[in-house]
This record gives structure tokens, C-alpha cells and sequence, in this order.
């Protein structure tokens, strides 16, 4: 059975000289792993920011199943080379429930699995700002996946990385997608990332969208034509 | 030296005052903050020259400047690219203020040199009592706030995804940002608050990898400061203030060549 988790309706977005989203309308249910793609500009990262609620759409709503957790992996963030935090106390961060400065035993063991998952435990000590591309954006998933999120939201996390380094990220969001029920939306320009990881696509256009499953889609001409 | 009064305050105070400078600090440096903490320092000058004019303590006058201002800087929130320029018009202009109150209030120089620079030596058991209480305030407000004012200082995206109310939590850091500005301004002077609130955290950034190792990292060196300022200033009657500068910049200079190599 099928149990829906976000569900967005009608939804528009108008910025001065440009409105975005033409009634746009979709469900995400838990376990998909949907890929929302489309050229520059057209609102991916403002559809995401709707969702995250940090803009209020001009018509339309988003609804989300009650107690649902978000995380979000950005596609921007500023952590400069001189950034002081560990990996491990970057990730620690999002660890908002405990009230005291210290962290709880129990937060310490949800902290040394997920770093554990991700994969960085060898480099928890290292400073966030001293690492690669490719162990930033690990960092920043285990960030936001360390308090147990139902849904992940990921906005172009791959368009710095490497092939390999693509496709490690991804693995890992694969297996929490599969072993830990985790619902992803992942914003992308990559066809060959969506076709591999993701059940559906949400392709968003300057006025109109298409919505589908991504089994029927054969090559990325057939994306472009929809 | 211990058997003197005023050296017992000048160590009580200065004691407390490193602690919450030492903290402080490493959200101010998070925050990209110390232009702004520079100016909540003029601004001080000028409350506490205010407070002489209108008969007050300097202390009462500084803590009213700091705080209204700091509410009023959170809630303009302006975007970091205007706000340098802002900040630095605005705290001239605290700064001019500050000189005339000062000498609409007919006091003499000296009150001045102690408000910029300074006058541990010189507070007594009641001033000794309002760092304490001061200190205490801000250390409860920042218990209570440590988490998310720690997500937010370090990961400002990441915190207002949360949903944490960034808003609510910078104004009201800057309120006790304005506390600790005033409470430190008593023992280095306004002028000289940059060097306990943001040298020793500004090491710390470079020697310490999490925000618990950078708070105890800063406090230690600003209480090394502070203790051995003090000292130094009894043994040779040389200004407190400078010696605490002195030695603030060789922690951190000290800092930067050690950790050059990485
Ligand atoms: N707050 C805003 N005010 C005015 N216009 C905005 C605002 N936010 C976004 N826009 C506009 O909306 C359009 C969509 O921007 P958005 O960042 O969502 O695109 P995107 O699909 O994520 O692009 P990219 O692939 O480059 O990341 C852009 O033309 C942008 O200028
Ligand atoms: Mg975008």
C-alpha cells in the first residue's frame, strides 16, 4: 500500500517579470526516489524552497503527511577553507533535540552510525573545510540524515563530483532509500543519474511540466519531447 | 599582591569576563561577527558617556545603547554586503556622540581614557557584583540557547532548514552580545573589547576543530590575558589593557605559525 507523503497542488510562484510553475500538481509517496529535472531558471530551487517552506507560493498548496522530518542537502553552502569544524562536529550540528551542550549517549551512537554509513568514519577529525568535494557533500548528507529524516531533499549535490565520487553519493542515498524506507526528491541535470537511481521524474519546463515513470523513459530525447 | 582589595575585584572581574568573552567570541567569529561586536564597543562609549551626562552609572548607559541598538541591528538584518559600510557609518557617528555627551557633562579627561581604555584596577565590590550578575545572565541565556545558536552560528543554511527561528535566535544573541560588550568594556575599555572578545576565539578557529574545543581554547587564553595582564600591571604600574593586548596577539600570532603547515 501505497502511503503518500507530500502532496502539492496547483501550485504557482510569480516573481516580478516572471511566474513559474503553471499550476503545478504532484504527490511524492514514501520510497520514491524522485528526480526533479529541467533547464537553468526554470524553478527547481525555488519548487524546493517552497517545499522547505522559506518561500510562500502565490496559489496553491503543499501538503505534508503529519510528522513528516525533512533533511536537505543545499545546492549551495558556503564553508570556506578556513572553516574551523571537524567533520564529526559538522554533523553533529543538526542534532537539535537534546537541550544540554553535550550530546546524549544516545546521540553520540546516532552520530557514530551515521558516520559509520556514510562512510567517514576515518575522517570524522578532519576539518570540513580542509576536504574534498566528494567528502564535503558525504558530510553534508550525513548531516542532514543524522536525526532520521523520512524524506531527503537534494538540490544538484553530484554537479561538482567526478563520475566515481557521483555515483558513491548516490549509492549511499540509494541505500538508505531501500534499506531505511527513506523518500528521496533529488534536483538534477543529469540524465543518466536519474535513469539509474530514481522510479520517477518530474520534469519542469517554462510552462508546462510532465510527470511520469522513469521505466518509460528510454533515452533523454524522449525526456525532451514530453 | 592578593592582599589588596582592589586586586581580589580587578581578579574576580577579569575572571568572569574572560569566561564570557571566551565564549561569546567563538559565536562572533562563527558569525562573522566582529565588525559588528567593534561597533556594539563604540556604541558603548557613547552610553557610558551618556550615562555621565545624565548623572547615571556609565554602566547603566552603556547597557541601554547596547542592547536597543543590537534589537534594532537584528531587526534591520541587512545583507552582509551593505552592512560593513553601514556599521562603520553608524559607529562613527556613536563614536562623535559619545565625545559629546562627554563634554556637554563637564567631566574631566581621565573619565574618558577610563571608559576607551579601561579601569580594572580602579572597580570596587559593587562593580565586582554587576560583572557577576552581568556574566551570569549572559552564561543562562547562552545554556539555554546553546544548540541552536551553535547550528546557526556554523551553518546558517542548515539551521533555518531545521526550522529553527534564526531571527529569534540572532536578536537575541546580539542582546547578550551587548551585555558581555558592556560587562567587558568595565575591565579592557571599550576600545580594547575587540581583543578579549575576538583574538582569543579567532586562535581558537585555528587550533580547535569543534565549538566545545574553541570555547575552551578562547577561555583559557583569555583568562592567560587577563591573570597575567593583571599581574604584569601591578608589578610594573604599566596599563593593564595594554599587557592583555600584548599578550592576546601572541596567542594568536603564536597560533597562526604553528598551525601554518596545515
Ligand atoms: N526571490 C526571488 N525573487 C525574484 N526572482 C526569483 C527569486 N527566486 C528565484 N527567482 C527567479 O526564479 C527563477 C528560477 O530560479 P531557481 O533558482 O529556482 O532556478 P533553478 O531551476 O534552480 O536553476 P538552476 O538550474 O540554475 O539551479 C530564476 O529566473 C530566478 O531569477
Ligand atoms: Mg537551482
Amino acid at each position: 500500500m501505497t502511503e503518500t507523503l507530500v502532496q502539492v497542488q496547483k501550485l504557482a510562484m510569480d516573481f516580478p517579470g516572471q511566474k513559474l510553475f503553471n499550476n503545478l500538481s504532484f504527490d511524492v509517496d514514501r520510497r520514491d526516489f524522485l528526480s526533479i529535472i529541467g533547464e537553468n531558471g526554470v524553478g527547481k530551487t525555488t519548487l524546493i524552497r517552497a517545499l522547505l517552506n522559506q518561500v510562500k507560493p502565490t496559489s496553491g498548496s503543499i501538503k505534508f503527511r503529519k510528522g513528516t522530518k525533512v533533511g536537505y542537502v543545499p545546492q549551495f553552502r558556503n564553508i570556506e577553507r578556513d572553516y574551523p569544524l571537524s567533520i564529526r562536529d559538522f554533523v553533529a550540528l543538526n542534532l537539535q533535540n537534546g537541550k544540554m551542550p553535550w550530546l546524549s549517549k544516545m546521540e553520540r551512537t546516532q552520530l557514530d552510525e551515521i558516520l559509520e554509513e556514510t562512510d567517514l568514519v576515518d575522517i570524522q577529525n578532519t576539518r570540513i573545510g580542509r576536504a574534498s568535494g566528494g567528502q564535503k557533500q558525504k558530510a553534508y548528507l550525513a548531516q542532514a540524515l543524522v536525526d532520521n529524516p523520512d524524506l531527503l531533499i537534494l538540490d544538484e549535490s553530484t554537479a561538482s563530483l567526478d563520475t566515481v565520487r557521483k555515483y558513491e553519493l548516490f549509492n549511499l542515498v540509494q541505500h538508505f532509500n531501500q534499506q531505511h524506507d527513506l523518500t528521496v526528491i533529488s534536483v538534477t541535470h543529469d540524465f543518466d543519474l536519474m535513469q539509474r537511481y530514481s522510479n520517477r521524474y518530474l520534469m519542469l519546463k517554462e510552462d508546462h511540466y510532465a510527470l511520469g515513470e522513469v521505466a518509460d523513459i528510454k533515452n533523454e530525447e524522449d525526456l525532451l519531447d514530453v | 599582591m592578593f592582599s589588596f582589595e582592589f586586586m581580589q575585584n580587578a581578579y574576580i572581574a577579569g575572571t568572569f569576563i574572560a569566561i564570557i568573552c571566551g565564549i561569546m567570541g567563538v559565536y562572533v567569529v562563527g558569525r562573522n561577527m566582529s565588525f559588528l561586536s567593534h561597533m556594539l564597543s563604540e556604541i558603548g562609549f557613547s552610553g557610558a558617556a551618556f550615562g555621565i551626562f545624565m548623572g547615571w552609572q556609565a554602566l547603566s548607559g552603556m547597557l541601554l545603547f547596547t542592547i536597543v541598538s543590537s534589537i534594532l541591528i537584528g531587526k534591520m538584518s541587512v545583507q552582509a554586503s551593505k552592512r560593513e559600510s553601514a556599521i562603520s557609518a553608524v559607529s562613527s557617528l556613536f563614536l562623535g556622540l559619545g565625545i559629546l555627551f562627554l563634554s556637554i557633562s563637564n567631566k574631566n579627561v581621565s573619565y574618558a581614557t577610563n571608559i576607551l581604555f579601561g579601569s580594572v584596577i580602579g572597580i570596587g565590590r559593587d562593580e565586582v557584583n554587576q560583572v557577576l550578575l552581568l556574566t551570569i545572565i549572559s552564561l543562562v541565556f547562552i545554556l539555554f540557547l546553546y544548540r541552536p545558536l551553535k547550528y546557526d552560528s556554523f551553518d546558517h543554511i542548515g539551521a533555518s532548514v531545521k526550522g529553527i527561528h534564526t531571527n529569534f535566535v540572532s536578536i537575541l544573541f546580539l542582546v547578550v552580545l551587548a551585555l558581555s560588550v558592556s560587562t567587558a568594556a568595565q575591565i579592557v575599555g571599550s576600545l580594547l573589547i575587540f581583543v578579549l572578545l575576538t583574538l582569543p576565539a579567532a586562535a581558537a578557529k585555528i587550533v580547535a576543530k569543534t565549538v566545545s574545543g574553541m570555547m575552551l581554547f578562547a577561555i583559557s587564553a583569555a583568562l592567560i590575558g587577563v591573570w597575567l595582564g593583571l599581574y604584569l600591571g601591578y608589578v610594573t604600574n604599566w596599563p593593564v589593557s595594554f599587557f592583555i593586548a600584548l599578550i592576546e596577539c601572541v596567542i594568536y600570532f603564536g597560533s597562526m605559525i604553528i598551525k601554518k603547515d596545515n
